[in-house]
């Protein structure tokens, strides 16, 4: 809140000033070239006047949720005011790492996290070798065709998504009812509601939604790699794979390495839309990713002031990772991915 | 992708047996995949429009089995779902128009050398998209100024976006100043020279800016979930996630609660709980489907301009 109050008390005399700046401006505008100075000052002034609205909307929306993090230390319980809530340091903190029924279950989600985080950087190769491997089929059309059609699942919202997966995978879905009909079984097989394979169902509905998106900036990548490469190997006798090999790939690893760093730096922030639409009572152990924990504790077991100081220690870890890989970059490439 | 008709025409003379046979899996894998891509979303459209039996029966998998578009008066009878699809179109719009402006408005300003202490207050905005407070702080925060269960907070928290800005100032940067200069000598003020000059040639980043925001207005559904439990202000996104438990509940014969579920519980005795479920999906997803062509062309753009750094 201060820093609101300080940045609107900041704006009303900034306004003030400006006005009486500005007449003084408008005289001295005319002859720019001599009274350059105090004129460049004002009409300098006056245009960040222009963004300040903009400027709030950044402080309200941006900066002030960090004064949220004081709830960590408080024992809130809404609809007591902040005020009125206890002082409690740093017990939600102790407690993490204390109970040990809270540790078992802050394990089991950073073990989902990480399992996610990880098997999507394992995976992240797959835009570029589906981008190579479009781009060595030589009809344009298909090209064009496969490229609109397999973008179009990152187009649609994970609500979405998951009523596709509804609609083929549930119990009355697609998949079992043809496999019924066909007496291929009698039982529906629960493709949603069991907690078999589920970070491995995950990773899939990932790559179906995001691998033809995530192609396209190689596809960009590889029509702007220079063809006079590709000659100079054909010459040399090289086969198509040998110019895969040696030319296309090398050229592309540059931006696969920018968008390996930010999924590195981006580890814990799974999001939690995807797990939260997909969660159920019987996946809730394998599923519950870190936002999705927060969210959980946060709003579903109404513990506000927990799952502040969790996204508090989880935004912290982000910036350091953040920090940590911009330097690796820094280091191994000479050039800084932020 | 231009250029590549010059390369494979010369060794395409001479593919060897592995190259073909690579082909064909090649080509293989990829009308596989494309139609894993697309075939969910051509299930749901023929399951809504056929003869619901047929559906709840799953004997509509290729074709469509008669056609009546009864599922789709009854769905827009529900209630809250034209209220929802109002306030779906209306964050869309709404939202979309503001983050534009806002874009190129800052974008442009960014660039005005003179203004006060300009580097600072770029990386002021730029560096808010590096540190994130928190789902439960902006809940806190959201709650604290007043919007929870209001509609603006759809809007508010998305008008300024960093990374539009950058798109936007990257591309005012690549227009000769001169322009700018030539304006203001013939007496035009910042304002003008933005509306008049800026604003005009900006049309096609600002145009890749729309799609995105748009789409992402249209998507969005935490935001639902978090700050509202006025079902007046349920986006169409949450109303369907609603729907599909709902749909879920009722398939497992697990009692439905009240509220909305009633309603559900009510019409599957004409429509099926399926019925209903896959109808609502197809209106949520037509928007997406019917602009798509369109905005197509710009994903390239909107990729490689991702690409620049601010």
């Amino acid at each position: 809140m201060q820093s609101l109050e300080g940045s609107a008390g900041a704006t009303a005399s900034a306004g003030v000033t400006s006005e009486a700046a500005a007449v003084a401006g408008r005289q001295s505008r005319r002859k720019k070239k001599n009274g350059g100075v105090t004129s460049d000052k004002t009409h300098g002034f006056r245009l960040w006047l222009l963004i300040v609205p903009f400027l709030i909307l950044s402080v309200l929306f941006s900066y002030l949720p960090l004064f949220g993090w004081i709830y960590a230390f408080f024992d809130y319980q809404p609809p007591i005011p902040l005020t009125e809530s206890e002082f409690v340091g740093l017990q939600w903190f102790k407690m993490l790492v204390q109970n040990p029924a809270q540790l078992a279950t802050i394990g089991q989600v950073l073990a989902n996290t990480f399992a996610m985080s990880g098997l999507n950087i394992l995976t992240s190769f797959f835009p570029l070798l589906f981008a190579i491997a479009l781009n060595e089929i030589r009809a344009r059309w298909f090209k064009n065709r496969v490229q609109t059609l397999t973008t179009l699942p990152n187009f649609i919202s994970w609500v979405l998504v998951y009523s596709v997966a509804f609609a083929m995978f549930s119990t009355t879905g697609m998949f079992n009812q043809l496999l019924q009909n066909l007496h291929l079984i009698t039982e529906p097989i629960k493709f949603l509601d069991s907690d078999s394979h589920t970070w491995l169902k995950m990773l899939m509905w990932g790559i179906w939604k995001g691998l033809g998106w995530g192609s396209i900036l190689y596809l960009a990548a590889i029509a702007g790699i220079d063809q006079e490469l590709y000659e100079a190997a054909q010459v040399d006798g090289a086969s198509r794979w040998q110019q895969i090999i040696h030319i296309t790939i090398p050229q592309l690893l540059p931006t696969y390495f920018v968008l390996l760093m930010l999924s590195v730096s981006n580890f814990l922030n799974n999001g939690m839309d995807q797990y939260f639409v997909f969660q159920n009572a019987f996946n809730m152990k394998h599923i519950q990713v870190l936002d999705l924990y927060v969210y959980n504790v946060g709003m579903g077991n109404n513990s506000l002031s927990l799952a502040t100081a969790i996204s508090m220690l989880k935004s912290l870890v982000s910036v350091g990772l953040l920090f940590v890989v911009n330097w690796l970059s820094k280091r191994t490439r000479g050039t800084s991915i932020v | 992708m231009k250029s590549k008709v010059a390369v494979s025409v010369a060794p395409s003379m001479r593919r060897t047996r592995g190259e073909k046979i690579y082909n064909v899996f090649n080509i293989l894998f990829f009308v596989v995949f494309a139609f894993i891509c697309v075939y969910p979303f051509y299930y749901l459209i023929i399951n809504s429009i056929s003869d619901n039996a047929a559906s709840a029966a799953g004997q509509v998998n290729w074709w469509p089995d008669g056609f009546h578009l009864e599922n789709y008066k009854q769905v827009f009878a529900l209630d809250g779902l034209s209220t929802a699809a109002f306030i779906s179109l209306a964050r869309t719009v709404i939202g979309t128009a503001l983050t534009v402006i806002a874009s190129a408005f800052l974008g442009f300003m960014f660039t005005q050398q003179k203004m006060w202490r300009r580097t600072f207050w770029y990386r002021f905005i730029v560096v808010t998209m590096y540190f994130n407070a928190g789902l439960i702080p902006m809940f806190i925060t959201m709650k604290n100024l007043g919007l929870t269960n209001n509609f603006w907070v759809y809007v508010l928290p998305a008008i300024v976006q960093p990374f539009n800005i950058i798109l936007v100032k990257t591309y005012v940067e690549s227009i000769p100043a001169s322009l700018q200069e030539a304006a203001e000598m013939d007496g035009a003020g910042t304002m003008t020279v933005f509306g008049k000059i800026i604003l005009p040639m900006c049309t096609p980043i600002l145009a890749t800016v729309a799609i995105f925001s748009a789409v992402g207005q249209w998507n969005s559904f935490q935001d639902t979930l978090i700050y509202m439990t006025d079902s007046k202000l349920y986006s169409l996104q949450y109303l369907l996630y609603t729907y599909i438990n709902q749909a879920n509940a009722l398939a497992a014969s697990v009692k439905a609660s009240a509220g909305t579920a009633m309603n559900v519980a009510a019409l599957a005795t004409q429509q099926t709980p399926t019925s209903i479920r896959m109808t609502v999906s197809v209106i949520v997803v037509l928007p997406i489907l019917f602009v798509y062509p369109f905005f197509q062309r710009f994903f390239v753009k909107g990729m490689m301009l991702g690409a620049v750094k601010g």
